[in-house]
């Protein structure tokens, strides 16, 4: 029988062929956790009495929610994790100086074809390269590390093409965006969402890891982008080696299908308090805003900076402006191509490798009454601070823009 | 596995960010955890939850974040069982995972009022409200059911591997 990605994926790592609504346990590639859900993965760990590892080498940790921490507290879960780390000689470590942990399993272990699971509802970022990747809880996660496996109820796979070319300004924010404001945030709920890209360099990996970043957003189980030339260049680039190729079957069956059209998207935000009350940035334009987010494990990728940069070159912004590289690496290639500068200069805060903000954690929390323009994936009512603080998502074109008038601007204007 | 208690009842996407906010995870004790559940919504939940209500939701309970002292709040806040026109993923496994029922019920914002007094059949997805009217919502059945009943997920790990 001809299958899908989700289904050639699922049935590899469940050893039998799977079908839709199948409940299976499947092994896991990658394990993965970051230093807020680690401390509780690792004391779950503890209370079963089971503080053992199933592969060393399939364990990714990465320190970024409480990095570099702002509190104790925050250093104290750190120190733990630290500690877990080398009493098991766990050997993908990485500590504060290397990023955000989806932007890290994207650039060093996701592979096509690849489950994925961690701690973190974001983990859906790695079906960027094809991984059927998913976020778990504490619970779930350690019993994925102890045991290398994991249960789940094959999802019903739906199918989404984008066709043409994206705009200027136009990034993977705008496509996340549009899917959520035509089906609404609990429309996907049990499904997998596989995309086909018509024209595979017109949507990089910086704006594939966006939309499947937000897949979580959708409420799918995952987000692949179905693994094609732009991938392989992708892995091939940054890993020096490349990737097995997975593909559905041509005449594998979805549950049902829709088409973007890349080169009719217009710049997108999503209004206070949820990921679905999408508009045009024309409808809300001319909002005051008091501080602006370009950053996160969404939208912190060089395409990203670059675009901000684009906009704010030689200019000073008007809000308060906090841009963080969702990597080290990142940072350092932003450097070396300008747009930190650029940024600096402009008057932003700029750091590296820190969930921050998106959360309300550290390093930008909201204030009373605020409105906030973020890049990030999520504006729920107190999600980054204050309970009275508005946010509006938006791709880093709008930020930018935002940020260098003061309230919600239109990027286009910027020609 | 019966539960009953008055019901509280909330809208459409409550997501984890209003179960507990960010600020609250750098612990996991329950206690703690209970007396900020639901505050950016309403900061009297705990005082509301204490004498063990069901809660009573739209769509996509639980969206959002993997945060596991979502459901740890809920149930530590007294919370008996939560009915649900439809659950996040990642929060109904971690509802059964700390021994939380989750049951869904098209429509049950429809169906179900504030103040209603509900007896849930966990296993059969059987809902009495005030002694009367019955729906048939989804039970919950197989591992996640053994899970459940073991009182949460570490506890089932427990048992399975002194058996084992």
């Amino acid at each position: 029988m001809p299958q899908t990605l989700t289904e050639k994926i699922l049935s590899r790592a469940a050893g039998k062929s799977v079908s839709p609504g199948d409940v299976v346990e499947i092994n896991v590639d990658i394990a993965a956790f970051h230093d807020l859900t680690g401390y509780h993965v690792i004391e779950v760990m503890e209370k079963a009495g089971m503080l053992k590892v199933f592969d060393k080498q399939k364990i990714v940790i990465a320190f970024d929610h409480l990095a570099p921490p702002p509190d104790v507290r925050s250093a104290e879960i750190q120190t733990q994790i630290r500690k877990f780390v080398k009493q098991l000689s766990i050997p993908n470590f990485h500590d504060i100086n290397v990023g955000i942990l989806h932007q890290i399993l994207l650039e060093k272990y996701a592979n096509p074809g690849y489950v994925i699971v961690a701690a973190d509802s974001h983990t859906t970022t790695s079906g960027a390269v094809g991984a059927f990747a998913q976020g778990l809880g504490a619970s779930d996660v350690a019993a994925a590390v102890i045991t290398g496996k994991t249960w789940i109820m094959v999802p019903q796979p739906f199918k989404i093409t984008l066709e043409g070319k994206p705009g200027k300004w136009i990034n993977g924010k705008d496509v996340s965006l549009k899917i959520l404001g035509d089906f609404k945030a609990d429309y996907f709920n049990g499904m997998s969402i596989e995309v086909f890209v018509k024209e595979p360099s017109a949507f990089p990996m910086d704006f594939r890891a966006t939309v499947s970043n937000m897949g979580i957003e959708m409420n799918a189980d995952a987000l692949m982008f179905v693994p094609d030339e732009e991938t392989i260049n992708y892995i091939k680039t940054n890993r020096g080696y490349e990737p097995p190729t997975i593909r559905p079957d041509e005449e594998a069956k979805y549950v049902d299908e829709y088409t973007i059209e890349l080169n009719k998207l217009e710049p997108l935000v999503a209004a206070p308090h949820s990921v679905d009350n999408v508009k045009t940035v024309n409808e809300v334009e001319g909002l005051d805003v008091d501080q602006v987010y370009i950053g996160s494990c969404t939208n912190g990728r060089l395409s990203d900076f670059e675009m901000a940069a684009k906009i704010l070159k030689g200019k000073r912004v008007k809000t308060r402006c906090i841009a963080i590289p969702a990597s080290y690496d990142l940072f350092k290639k932003a450097m070396d191509l300008g747009y930190i500068e650029i940024l600096v200069n402009a008057g932003c805060v700029v750091t590296y490798g820190t969930c921050g903000p998106c959360l309300g954690g550290h390093f930008g929390v909201a204030g009373p009454g605020e409105t906030i323009v973020s890049t990030s994936s999520r504006n729920f009512k107190g999600r980054m601070g204050s309970n009275d603080s508005k946010v509006y998502l938006s791709g880093p074109a709008v930020a930018a823009a935002t940020a260098l008038e003061g309230k919600i601007t239109d990027p286009r204007r910027f020609s | 596995m019966i539960v009953e208690g008055k019901v509280l009842k909330f809208g459409d996407k409550i997501d984890t960010d209003i179960i507990i906010p960010a600020r609250y995870l750098k612990y996991t004790d329950p206690q703690y955890l209970a007396q900020h559940a639901m505050e950016p919504l309403d900061p009297e939940f705990y005082k509301k939850a204490s004498a063990g209500v069901i809660l009573v939701a739209g769509k996509v309970f639980g969206m959002g974040s993997s945060r596991e002292q979502a459901a740890i709040a809920l149930k530590a806040a007294g919370v008996k069982a939560i009915i649900a026109e439809s659950f996040a993923r990642i929060f109904y496994r971690n509802a059964i995972n700390n021994g939380l029922p989750a049951i869904v019920l098209p429509d049950a914002t429809k169906l179900i009022n504030q103040d209603d007094y509900v007896k849930v059949n966990v296993e059969t997805g059987e809902i009495i409200v005030n002694n009367q009217k019955v729906y048939k919502g989804r039970g919950i059945t197989g591992m996640p059911l053994k899970i459940l009943e073991s009182g949460g997920l570490l506890d089932y790990l427990k048992k399975v591997s002194v058996k084992g």
